[in-house]
């Protein structure tokens, strides 16, 4: 019987200016394997199919548990994150790609900056007065209300939203599902709908909701199953009465 | 008017953001230096919950009771004023928490819930769902991105922290840091920096709950530049974590909590399904050893149990490391409902379902309690820490601050459940404070330290990379990681004696040694991982030399530092009164006598230098053995 590899068919690029090209790994069967756990048996021992000793594959990786976001790649076609990817549940030769929606730093690395521009631009922050306690806490928040915000408090920008949508991408200046979630979110906090005017403007310009094609490509990948059609529709609506508000010029 | 300095935090955990922010709100500016983008820390794997007592649960608990529930886990080793008011700020801390949008879990009211932790009588555990250190991260995260976009605070995501840079008088004047994308090695000038970058686990390989980048690299790094290490003998391990090749995962206290059974097969070289094996040919070794506590006695002593089967008995799982966590005897429904996040991340991972078959799992290194020393003021009206004062997690490098994981600040000789997050929030606000009072005592201006130094240091860092970069030797840097991880957590883990120290200490030497002839095979100039981990990897050997050394040093038993051949056991049908238990209590005040005080840990030629600094018992002088009975 011939020994059980795990095969991987990996698209590198050695750096953000040099042309892109696959390589073919082989490694020995283990059962557990994740997608990370493969790449770091390849990193320890570099070696292609063929025999050539190239240098081991780069991408980003920490927690391991499917919370930090880093290791988001294209696994055999689906934006996801390679560390909660059993080998066993994937169809062989595997094929790794860098997420193709931000720049490629190196291999499966890429540049996520604008993740976190973006959600500056939607000011996905409370405003508060300073850190330090004032003897009182937020308002009360109902368990029902709670709910629903907690499904959108654990986006962890991990990309793989705007990887499927096909209304982002770099030439593109939609903020995508991810950031018009956590306006969302932010909005339903009792002090943080201060700022709902601000924000909503903000998505209500150029790059914001109106972009939206309502494809429904997002909710189906986001590995931590956040509504992010839903948060959209909420905000569509919200963002039409406040048009109407901006027009008649009723104040909030 | 006084004008603005600059301070750079390194770390963008909840200890590292916490400063930043203070500092920011200061009025000063902020450079955050991160190995990734500050929201992907390992701030976020911490699930449980962050301690604070709100009394609403009608238990009358108390602030004072959260301190001597700290103080006394922590086996008295922690210096009892920062922990004092630590405790008295955590309700207020978490109100700031709240503010901020963190979506902690509700009552019906619509107030912070309180859940039971380990280790304490009271409901005084605040959590959001089953993802709390994620919550605080990202709500401190966001008040940092509006300091961002106000122009206090800059990040430099993707850049390593490599060296302190001291002015003639050696006081810490900046740091030189490595481009992680495009290997540029830069200095970087500042009044003051704080070093908050978590925590140390990957010194013990994969058998650790601590995310990749949780080398203690940066916090080794400052400690050959003169920092001292404190109670590094002091590490967690948890008992029930899940395996894996690379990395194990946290399965909670809960699983235990709602029922699970631990056992192991009789005959390790049982082969069955687990499922298969009759009940009379397993070992419930947790209920057999402890009938009143069975499965749900205190972490120390599982991790402790679990050992003695494996190691001591030979009685692992198919002679692998390993036992069972067995929850299939109990209500699919039930457990579903109850234990829903560790179900799920077993099944994630391990593509398994606990429902149906026993989890394996292991005890693993889980949380550093000792660290970089820092220093604290004493506030001589109430017994506390002084607030403000410049002294506060100042480390023994003037201009160097310690925060968060990385300092040995409040956990003693082992840490309560649920006051990580606690203590990463508070020591990075406190870290925070310091700072911004110790430059307001600052009269020299930064662009007085020569240039000089800044450029000398900086070309002693690409010497070392050049020199990594051609060396040809043999050695494979992860496989040495591979081999740290097994020295350090076969030969000081959960139970240690001196000889088998001895061996580690001479073993990790020898790695120190391999470690110099590795060979990185990787050309590229451009994102080389290679370089970066080999770099880490001398640090981590350093480091488990700091452990093992700080181990070797302390003979006793005191929280997570179990060494049986030191072992005071309590009589057992004895009672206060009773001479047995006299003379128990006397052998217990002379162990007091000779080991309470705190191990610091030098750096000098010849390895790590030990010796012991008195504890501060002014909150809660310890009187009483603890008796569990
Ligand atoms: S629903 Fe909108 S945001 Fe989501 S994928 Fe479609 S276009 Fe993109
Ligand atoms: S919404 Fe989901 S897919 Fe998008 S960035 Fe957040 S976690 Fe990732
Ligand atoms: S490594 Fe953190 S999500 Fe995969």
């Amino acid at each position: 019987m011939m020994d059980k590899t795990i095969d991987l068919d990996i698209r590198r690029q050695d750096t953000p200016y040099s042309p892109p090209y696959w390589q073919g790994f082989s490694i020995p069967y283990r059962e557990g394997h994740n997608v990370v756990s493969a790449l770091m048996a390849i990193r320890e021992l570099p070696i292609t199919r063929n025999g050539d000793r190239v240098d081991p594959v780069a991408w980003e990786f920490n927690c391991m548990e499917e919370v930090c976001g880093a290791c988001s790649m294209i696994i055999n076609g689906h934006p996801r994150q390679a560390c909660s990817t059993l080998i066993d549940t994937l169809e062989q030769p595997i094929r790794l790609e860098p997420l193709s929606k931000f720049p490629i730093v190196r291999d499966l690395m890429v540049d996520r900056s604008r993740i976190f521009s973006d959600l500056k631009k939607v000011r996905a922050w409370i405003e508060i007065d300073g850190a330090w306690d004032i003897h009182e806490g937020a308002p009360r928040i109902s368990p029902e209300a709670w709910k629903e915000n907690y499904l959108y408090s654990r986006c962890m920008s991990c990309g793989c939203c705007m990887e499927a949508c096909p209304q982002y991408g770099p030439e593109k200046v939609f903020v995508g599902p991810a950031s018009l979630a956590a306006v969302r979110l932010m909005n339903n906090h009792p002090t943080g709908s201060y700022l709902k005017k601000q924000r909503l403007h903000a998505i209500m310009a150029e790059g914001g909701i109106s972009d939206c094609g309502n494809a429904q490509n997002c909710v189906r990948v986001c590995p931590k199953e956040i509504p992010l059609t839903t948060a959209i529709g909420e905000l569509g609506r919200q963002s039409s009465l406040q048009l109407l508000r901006d027009l008649f010029g009723k104040s909030q | 008017m006084k004008r603005p300095r600059k301070v750079i935090v390194i770390g963008g955990g909840l200890g590292g953001l916490w400063a930043a922010l203070r500092v920011a709100e200061a009025g000063h500016q902020v450079d955050i230096f991160s190995l990734f983008e500050v929201k992907r820390s390992h701030s976020v794997c911490a699930q449980g919950g962050i301690n604070a007592c709100f009394d609403t649960k009608g238990e009358r608990d108390s602030v004072w009771q959260h301190i001597v529930d700290t103080l006394k886990g922590g086996a008295y080793l922690a210096n009892q004023p920062p922990v004092k008011s630590m405790c008295e700020e955590a309700p207020g801390l978490i109100r700031t928490f709240e503010r901020m949008g963190v979506t902690f879990s509700r009552t019906a009211e619509g107030l912070m819930d309180l859940r039971l932790f380990g280790g304490v009588k009271n409901r005084r555990t605040v959590f959001a769902g089953a993802s709390t250190g994620q919550q605080l991260l990202y709500g401190v995260d966001q008040e940092v991105r509006r300091q961002e976009a106000l122009g206090r605070v800059q990040k430099y995501e993707w850049w390593e922290f490599l060296s302190l840079v001291k002015d003639g008088q050696g006081v810490c004047k900046g740091i030189v840091a490595m481009n992680l994308r495009t290997m540029d090695v830069k200095s970087f000038r500042a009044d003051a920096v704080i070093l908050a970058s978590g925590g140390m686990g990957q010194v013990f390989g994969h058998r650790s709950t601590n995310s990749t980048n949780s080398t203690g690299t940066a916090a080794c790094r400052v400690y050959q530049q003169g920092a001292w290490f404190a109670n590094s003998e002091f590490f967690q391990f948890h008992p029930t974590a899940m395996l894996g090749d690379d990395k194990t995962r946290l399965m909670s206290e809960a699983a235990r909590g709602e029922g699970g059974r631990i056992w192991v097969p009789k005959d390790p070289s049982d082969r069955r399904k687990a499922t298969q094996i009759p009940e009379h040919e397993r070992l419930y070794f947790l209920e057999d050893w402890f009938p009143s506590y069975g499965n749900t006695v205190p972490r120390d002593v599982a991790s402790r149990a679990i050992w003695k089967v494996i190691h001591e008995m030979g009685l692992g799982v198919g002679g692998e490391d390993k036992v069972y966590l067995d929850l299939t005897h109990l209500n699919p429904g039930f457990i579903e409902q109850r234990l829903h996040a560790i179900l799920d991340i077993y099944r994630k991972f391990h593509g398994a379902d606990p429902v149906h078959e026993p989890m394996e799992i292991y005890p693993s290194a889980h949380y550093a309690m000792g660290g970089l020393w820092v220093d604290f003021e004493n506030d001589k009206t109430d017994g506390g820490m002084k607030p403000g004062s410049p002294r506060n997690h100042a480390t023994n490098i003037p201009g160097l601050y310690a925060c968060g994981e990385c300092d040995y600040g409040y956990h003693g000789a082992n840490r309560l459940g649920a006051n990580s997050l606690l203590s990463a929030s508070f020591s990075g606000r406190v870290a925070g404070e310091a700072v911004s009072n110790y430059l307001k005592g600052l009269q020299d201006e930064l662009q007085a330290v020569p240039e000089q130094r800044f450029n000398d240091e900086i070309a002693r860092q690409r010497t070392i990379n050049k020199q990594l970069t051609e060396t040809q030797g043999k050695e494979n840097p992860y496989t040495l990681h591979h081999e740290l991880g097994e020295i350090m957590s076969s030969q000081v883990g959960v139970v240690r004696d001196n000889t088998t120290l001895q061996e580690a200490l001479s073993s990790l030497q020898d790695l120190e040694q391999r470690s110099q002839a590795v060979s990185l095979r990787e050309t590229n100039t451009w994102s080389n991982q290679a370089l970066v981990f080999t770099r880490q990897l001398q640090d981590m050997i350093k480091l488990g030399q700091v452990i093992t050394a700080s181990a070797l040093a302390r003979d006793e038993c005191r929280g997570a530092h179990y060494k049986p051949a030191f072992e005071l056991t309590q009589p057992k049908d004895a009672y206060p009164g009773d001479p047995a238990y006299e003379a128990y209590r006397e052998a217990w005040k002379q162990q007091n006598e000779k080991w309470l005080k705190t191990t610091i840990t030098e750096q000098s030629d010849s390895g790590p230098l030990i010796s012991f600094q008195p504890v501060d018992l002014s909150v809660l002088p310890p009187e009483e053995p603890r008796d569990y009975r």
